[in-house]
C-alpha cells in the first residue's frame, strides 16, 4: 500500500465508460470536416457565427438555425500559450504554442496548434491557415495545424471582441 | 454516415485517497485477519467502524474487536455479477451483523446457489491470503461450517 | 403568511448534530435567518420533455432549450424577466466536468444572470429557488434539471454516491442495495411480492395518461409475480427503466405569480431530510427521514388529494405511503411514477411538475410532492402544494 506523509493512502482506481453522442450540431460539423469543410451555423437573433456549435446561441439561448456558413480555412491568432511542461497524454513534444484561430466570419474561434514558425515568434493578430491531415475524418485532428499564412497582422481593432 | 455521431468514450483515474485514522486502525486490522467495531454514543458497536457518531456526530474513538462470523440481516441474489464485483459468479449481496456489532456491513456471500442463502443464517468471512490492510482483505463471507 | 416549513427556530445553517434525520439548510433557519414570515411561493408554469429511453439524436443542450423554450412561454416571461435561476443535473451522467455549466447555453444567460447549481435531482434546486425568493428581492426563479442516463452505465455511476472507502471497492450498484431494502421490507411485516406487483401495475396503467411516460399499459398482477427475478426479490418491472429526459418549473411569489396565471399551485411547506449514509446503522424498512419532512412540510394537516412519490424502486413507494401516513383515498402517482420514467436527476423535480399540474388544471386541491436522492431512500424532500 502506497505510504505518503504520516497519512495512510489507499487507492481508488475507477473507470466508466460512455457511448457518447454528438448530438445534432456537433455532428453537421464533424461530417463537414471529414470533407474538408469548416462549417459555422448562424444565430438567428443576434447574427453570430459558432464554429462547432453545440446546437445554441450560448447568449442567446436560441437554436443556431439561422443558416449554415462555409467558412474559409483562414482566419487570425486572437491569443495564445506555448506549453513548455510535459503532461500526461500530450500527444506534440514541448515547446509548442497552441491558441484561438477565428475564421474569418466567424464569431467563435478554434483551438489549434500553431507550427511552421519559431514558438517565440508567436504572436496575437498573427494570420494562420489550416494544414489537414492527408487523410480527414469526422474529428478536429483532421486539421494538422494551423501555420502562417505570410500575410500582414490583423489590426487589433478587428479582433479585440473576440478575447 | 448516420444522421448523429457517436463514439466511445472513457473516464479513467485512480483516486488516492487518505483515510484517516479510523479507518487506518480497521484495515490495519483486516491485514490481520480481523475485525474491530467502534462504539457509538449509546454504546452500540458500529462495524465498520464512523468516525463520529451517525446520530448524534460525536467523535468515536472506543474500538471494539468484533468477530468475522455473524448473521445475514438481508440478502439479494446476483445472477449476473459486474467487473470490480467480489465475486464473478452469481453470488449474494448481504447486510451481514458480526457478532458483537450491532450494526450490518455490506459484503458478499458466496453461496453458490440462491437456495442456499436465508436471512438469519451465519456467515464467516474468507480471507485472502495477501494481507492486504484494506477491503480486498476480504474476499467475501461463506455459510459457516457445519 | 407564515409557512408551514417554519416550525422550530435555530440556525440558518442548522447543523448536522441533532437527532436523525438532520438536514443542513432549514426552512425554519430561512425563518429564522429572515427574522420574518415567509413569502408565498407557488409553481406558475412547468414543461418536460418525453422520456426516451435513449436520446440518440440531442445532445443535453439540443434537448434543453425546447423545454425551456416551452415554458417561458407558459408563463409569459424572457429571461430578463427571471430573477434567478437554478438547474440540478450530475456531471457524471455526461461524462464531462462541469457539464452543467455548457447546459446554460440552452438557457441564453447573457447579460449574466443570477444562477446558481446543484449535483442533485432538480427538487433540489427547486428548493435553494423557493429559499432564494425568500430573500424578498426577486419574484420570479427558473429551475430546470436534465439527465441523460444512456450514455453511461447508470448502475456503476450510481455505485460512486456511495462511501469510497468501504463500498465502492466492491461495486454494489443501487438496484442491489434497493433489493436489500426489499428483503428487509418483505421480511418484515405484512409486505408481499403481490403488494409491489400491484404498485407496478397500477403506476404502468396511470402512465397511459401520460404522454411523456415511458413505460405504460394494462398489466396483469398475476403475469408480474411469473417473471424471472431480475435481483431477487427484485424483478426487471420493480426496478425503473433508464431514461432520458429534461423539465423545467417557473416559480413566483405573491401577486407575481397570480398575475402569469389563475391557479398557482402554492407552496404551503417544504423541508427535505437526509440519514446517515451508513447503510447498516438505518432501518431500511421505514423513512423517517420522509416521515420528518413531511411533518415539517405540513402533510397530514389537511386531506391529501393526490400525491406523487419518487419511489425509482416498486417496494420503495409502499415504504413512502407509510411515511407520509397515506391512506387509500390518495391518489398516488396519476403520472406513473418513477417507474414508468426515470430521469435519473429529473425524476424528483418531475414529481414536483406533476403534483403542481394537477393543481393548476383544477384536478385537485392539494397535492403532496416527494422527492428522493441516494441509495435506498437516504434523502428525502416532500413539499405541499395548495389551489386558493
Amino acid at each position: 500500500m502506497p505510504e505518503r506523509g504520516e497519512g495512510t493512502i489507499v487507492e481508488r482506481p475507477l473507470r466508466l465508460d460512455y457511448d457518447y453522442t454528438a448530438g445534432l450540431a456537433q455532428s453537421r460539423f464533424l461530417k463537414g470536416i471529414a470533407q474538408k469543410k469548416i462549417l459555422g451555423e448562424r444565430c438567428p437573433k443576434c447574427g453570430k457565427v459558432y464554429v462547432g456549435s453545440r446546437g445554441s446561441c450560448p447568449t442567446d439561448g436560441v437554436a443556431t438555425d439561422g443558416g449554415e456558413v462555409d467558412l474559409p480555412h483562414k482566419g487570425t491568432l486572437t491569443t495564445f500559450c506555448v506549453v513548455n511542461v510535459p503532461f500526461a497524454g500530450q500527444s506534440v513534444e514541448c515547446p509548442y504554442a497552441s491558441g484561438y484561430i477565428l475564421l474569418d466570419g466567424a464569431d467563435i474561434p478554434l483551438m489549434g496548434l500553431i507550427q511552421e514558425i519559431p514558438h517565440d515568434q508567436v504572436r496575437m493578430g498573427l494570420r494562420v491557415e489550416a494544414v489537414w491531415e492527408d487523410e480527414v475524418g469526422p474529428t478536429l485532428q483532421s486539421i494538422k495545424y494551423w501555420k502562417p499564412t505570410g500575410e500582414p497582422d490583423a489590426d487589433y481593432e478587428t479582433y479585440k471582441m473576440h478575447l | 454516415m448516420s444522421d448523429v455521431l457517436r463514439a466511445p468514450h472513457a473516464i479513467e483515474y485512480t483516486y488516492t485517497r487518505s483515510v484517516g485514522p479510523v479507518i487506518d486502525r480497521f484495515f490495519a486490522g483486516l491485514g490481520e485477519h480481523r475485525f474491530q467495531g467502534i462504539k457509538g454514543s449509546d454504546g452500540k458497536v458500529i462495524v465498520p467502524p464512523t468516525e463520529y457518531d451517525p446520530y448524534t456526530g460525536e467523535t468515536l474513538t472506543e474500538f471494539v474487536d468484533v468477530g468475522d462470523v455473524g448473521v445475514v440481516t438481508s440478502w439479494a441474489w446476483v445472477t449476473d455479477p459486474q467487473p470490480g464485483q467480489p465475486l464473478d459468479r452469481p453470488f449474494a449481496w448481504a447486510l451481514i451483523k458480526l457478532d458483537g456489532a450491532d450494526t450490518s456491513m455490506l459484503h458478499a456471500v458466496d453461496a453458490g446457489d440462491e437456495s442456499k442463502m436465508s436471512t438469519g443464517m451465519r456467515v464467516k468471512a474468507r480471507w485472502t491470503e495477501d494481507n492486504v490492510p484494506d477491503m480486498s482483505s476480504i474476499a467475501c463471507f461463506e455459510a459457516e461450517a457445519g | 403568511m407564515v409557512l408551514r416549513a417554519t416550525g422550530k427556530a435555530g440556525s440558518p445553517f442548522a447543523a448536522v448534530l441533532g437527532r436523525r434525520p438532520v438536514r443542513t439548510i432549514s426552512a425554519s433557519g430561512a425563518a429564522a435567518y429572515l427574522g420574518e414570515a415567509m413569502r408565498d411561493v407557488a409553481i406558475v408554469a412547468t414543461a418536460q420533455s418525453p422520456a426516451l429511453r435513449k436520446e440518440e439524436r440531442r445532445n443535453e443542450v439540443e434537448i434543453l432549450m425546447p423545454v425551456i423554450h416551452e415554458l417561458r412561454e407558459n408563463a409569459k416571461l424572457d429571461q430578463d424577466d427571471i430573477g434567478f435561476t437554478v438547474s440540478g443535473s450530475c456531471d457524471y451522467l455526461q461524462g464531462q466536468p462541469f457539464a452543467f455549466v455548457t447546459a446554460l447555453d440552452a438557457i441564453g444567460p447573457w447579460p449574466p444572470i443570477d444562477e446558481s447549481h446543484v449535483e442533485m435531482d432538480g427538487a433540489w434546486a427547486l428548493y435553494e429557488a423557493w429559499v432564494r425568493l425568500q430573500h424578498g428581492d426577486i419574484d420570479t426563479a427558473l429551475v430546470y434539471s436534465f439527465g441523460k442516463s444512456s450514455p453511461g452505465d447508470i448502475r456503476r455511476i450510481l455505485t460512486l454516491q456511495l462511501d469510497p472507502y468501504y463500498l465502492v471497492p466492491m461495486w454494489p450498484d443501487p438496484v442491489a442495495l434497493a433489493a436489500l431494502q426489499a428483503r428487509a421490507l418483505l421480511e418484515s411485516d405484512g409486505v408481499s411480492e403481490k403488494d409491489m406487483a400491484e404498485v407496478v401495475a397500477r403506476s404502468r396503467k396511470h402512465a397511459k395518461d401520460n404522454p411523456n411516460a415511458q413505460l405504460k399499459g394494462d398489466v396483469d398482477v398475476d403475469q408480474l409475480l411469473n417473471e424471472p427475478m431480475y435481483l431477487s426479490p427484485l424483478r426487471k418491472h420493480d426496478c425503473p427503466p433508464i431514461t432520458d429526459g429534461a423539465a423545467a418549473v417557473i416559480l413566483a411569489a405573491g401577486d407575481k405569480a397570480r398575475e402569469i396565471t389563475d391557479r398557482p399551485a402554492w407552496i404551503r411547506g417544504i423541508d427535505h431530510r437526509i440519514e446517515p449514509h451508513s447503510l447498516g446503522v438505518r432501518d431500511l424498512t421505514d423513512s423517517p427521514s420522509t416521515r420528518k419532512a413531511g411533518e415539517v412540510a405540513g402533510v397530514g394537516s389537511g386531506k391529501v388529494d393526490v400525491a406523487e412519490l419518487y419511489a425509482p424502486f416498486s417496494h420503495q413507494e409502499i415504504i413512502l405511503r407509510r411515511a407520509l401516513g397515506l391512506g387509500d383515498g390518495v391518489n398516488v402517482n396519476p403520472s406513473g411514477g418513477a417507474l414508468a420514467a426515470n430521469a435519473v436527476m429529473v425524476a424528483g423535480l418531475l414529481r414536483v411538475i406533476e403534483a403542481a399540474q394537477r393543481i393548476m388544471d383544477g384536478s385537485a386541491d392539494r397535492a403532496v410532492a416527494h422527492a428522493t436522492s441516494g441509495p435506498a431512500l437516504q434523502q428525502n424532500l416532500v413539499a405541499v402544494l395548495e389551489g386558493e
